[in-house]
């Protein structure tokens, strides 16, 4: 599905990714984590095209998609939910899914409706007016409306009560039983844990650790290290 | 001062400020859109006004000079976009540079082909004369620029506002990286909305070229007003492009009838002012 080898991304002068590789293969969710800074967003920008890498190779369901604009990857299957949401503040929030229409597939307004009433019963609000959970799930379902078989989803916990974290890791759940291929980028490492088949740990631009969720879990090493996880020993 | 005075002030800088619309929320739209400042904005109102004034010269039919002006620059527009301006795409300052660049040449351009003499449209006999209301005379061209304007603003606002390429329009002026982010073909809106922007300040100088006339010069003489407009508006928005306009048409209407000495004065300390409490514009996103 997403094959990412040997990645070097820069903002100008600044080497951030310093030969990343991973894949997911269809049906899978691989989650990233890692402290704050560490380089997973631009991994997620690399992939989708807002910070094409320097070196190294993005391919996508056997094309090699490195220099693709990001509308022709979004075109051609992908969907990112972004860190911060970034729902279009301007649109309302049936007008924030419209816009992101295409593709063919089970996914449409009313299935997005469906998944979260909640937005059907704003779906006339501008997507500004809407509370942050909310605008996490607008988000969600408007990465959902071009029918996307990768999802790239950039910390969708962030900021949401407890109650919300556990909504979202039931959608996530239930994504992935409809067959969605998901890269999870996430610093809740029980959240991640119990959706992830794989792991991989991101520290200043390098993996450092790739494995089971099980394995990570039960590894205080790698965890007091990389993810501040204070040891429990 | 006579209440007449009033109502003939205001109805000409109701009827300035629609011709700024014309000019102005186009360029608000591609700044929205793309975020280039097009300094060649003015050279299109311009030019519009010299090919619909060939064309008129020509074949006397109105109508036909005002669309042949306002399509003939919107694919100088698409030219411009498609082959100069991408390429520089997300460096402002070298896009910048580039519309200068155009605007000159096409300054000079307009030059050796109209030559430097002023020109005035010639109206139709229907677009000639005066409405009266009691004491008051109305021109009849400046009733149907107004009229233009409303039509246009009304089409621009629903397409907007109504549709969903006006919604994909407007969430790339939100986000733009986003909007590609979601699967919309942004490079393809800008190319739309930088066409309309460029067919728009044409059709604005066909228009104008039977009020304020058509000659050289009248590019840089426009195009301060237009970025007062949209900077008073809003950057990127369209209630914005329209309030603006009829604000700045009625201030240096009625600066230029109180204080001629003082007529820069009238039109930039409101400016000043209105940036200084909105530094947004009036309509511009906080
Ligand atoms: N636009 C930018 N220009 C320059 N440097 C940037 C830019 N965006 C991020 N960085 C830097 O790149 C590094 C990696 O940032 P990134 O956003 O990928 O981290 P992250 O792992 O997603 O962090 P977080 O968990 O806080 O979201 C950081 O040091 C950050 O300061
Ligand atoms: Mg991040």
């Amino acid at each position: 599905m997403l094959d990412v080898s040997d990645v070097h991304t820069y903002y100008g002068d600044s080497h951030i990714l310093h030969g990343v590789s991973l894949d997911v293969a269809p049906g899978e969710v691989v989650a990233i984590l890692g402290r704050n800074g560490m380089g997973k967003t631009t991994l997620i920008r690399s992939v989708v095209g807002f910070s094409p890498p320097r070196r190294g190779r993005v391919s996508f369901k056997g094309n090699d998609v490195t220099a693709w604009a990001p509308f022709r990857r979004v075109e051609r299957g992908m969907a990112l939910v972004p860190q911060g949401r970034r729902v279009f503040a301007s649109l309302s929030v049936r007008e924030n899914l419209d816009v992101a229409r295409g593709g063919t597939g089970r996914w449409d307004m009313a299935r997005v409706y469906a998944l979260f009433p909640r937005l059907a019963e704003r779906a006339q609000n501008r997507a500004n007016k809407l509370s942050g959970g909310e605008q996490q799930m607008l988000a969600i379902g408007r990465a959902l409306m071009s029918n996307p078989e990768l999802l790239l989803m950039d910390e969708p916990t962030e900021g949401l009560a407890p109650l919300l974290v556990r909504e979202v890791g039931r959608v996530i759940a239930e994504l992935k039983r409809a067959g969605l291929s998901i890269l999870l980028v996430e610093q809740n490492l029980p959240m991640a844990a119990s959706v992830a088949d794989r792991v991989h740990v991101l520290n200043r631009g390098q993996i450092v650790y790739s494995g089971r969720p099980a394995a990570l879990l039960a590894d205080e090493d790698v965890k007091s290290r990389y993810l501040g996880v204070a040891s429990t020993t | 001062m006579t209440v007449e005075f009033w109502i003939v002030q205001t109805f000409n800088g109701l009827s300035y400020g629609a011709l700024l619309f014309l000019l102005a929320s186009g360029l608000s739209l591609i700044f929205g859109v793309m975020r280039i400042v097009n300094l060649a904005h003015g050279s299109y109102f311009l030019l519009g006004g010299y090919i619909a004034l060939s064309v008129i010269w020509r074949t006397s039919t109105f109508p036909l000079a005002l669309l042949a002006g306002a399509v003939a620059i919107a694919l100088v527009g698409i030219g411009m976009e498609r082959l100069f301006l991408r390429r520089l795409a997300g460096q402002t300052l070298g896009q910048v540079l580039m519309t200068v660049g155009f605007a000159l040449i096409f300054q000079d351009l307009a030059l050796l082909i109209w030559g430097g003499d002023p020109y005035s449209l010639p109206l139709p006999s229907w677009l000639q004369g005066v409405v009266t209301a009691g004491a008051l005379r109305f021109p009849k061209y400046r009733i149907f620029i107004m009229a233009v304007a409303v039509v246009i603003g009304a089409l621009l606002w629903l397409a907007l506002d109504r549709t969903r390429v006006g919604a994909m329009i407007r969430a790339a002026v939100d986000d733009a990286e986003m909007a590609q982010g979601v699967g919309i073909r942004v490079p393809t809106v800008s190319l739309g909305v930088f066409a309309l922007g460029a067919l728009l300040a044409a059709l604005g100088g066909g228009i104008g070229g039977g009020f304020l006339g058509v000659y050289p010069g009248l590019d840089f003489e426009i195009l301060p007003y237009a970025f007062v407009v949209i900077i008073v508006g809003g950057l990127g928005s369209l209630p914005g492009a329209m309030v603006g306009s009829l604000l700045v048409g009625l201030l240096d209407n009625f600066g230029k009838a109180l204080f001629p000495e003082l007529a820069y004065f009238t039109l930039f300390a409101p400016m000043a002012l209105i940036l200084a409490l909105r530094p947004t514009g009036l309509f511009g996103r906080t």
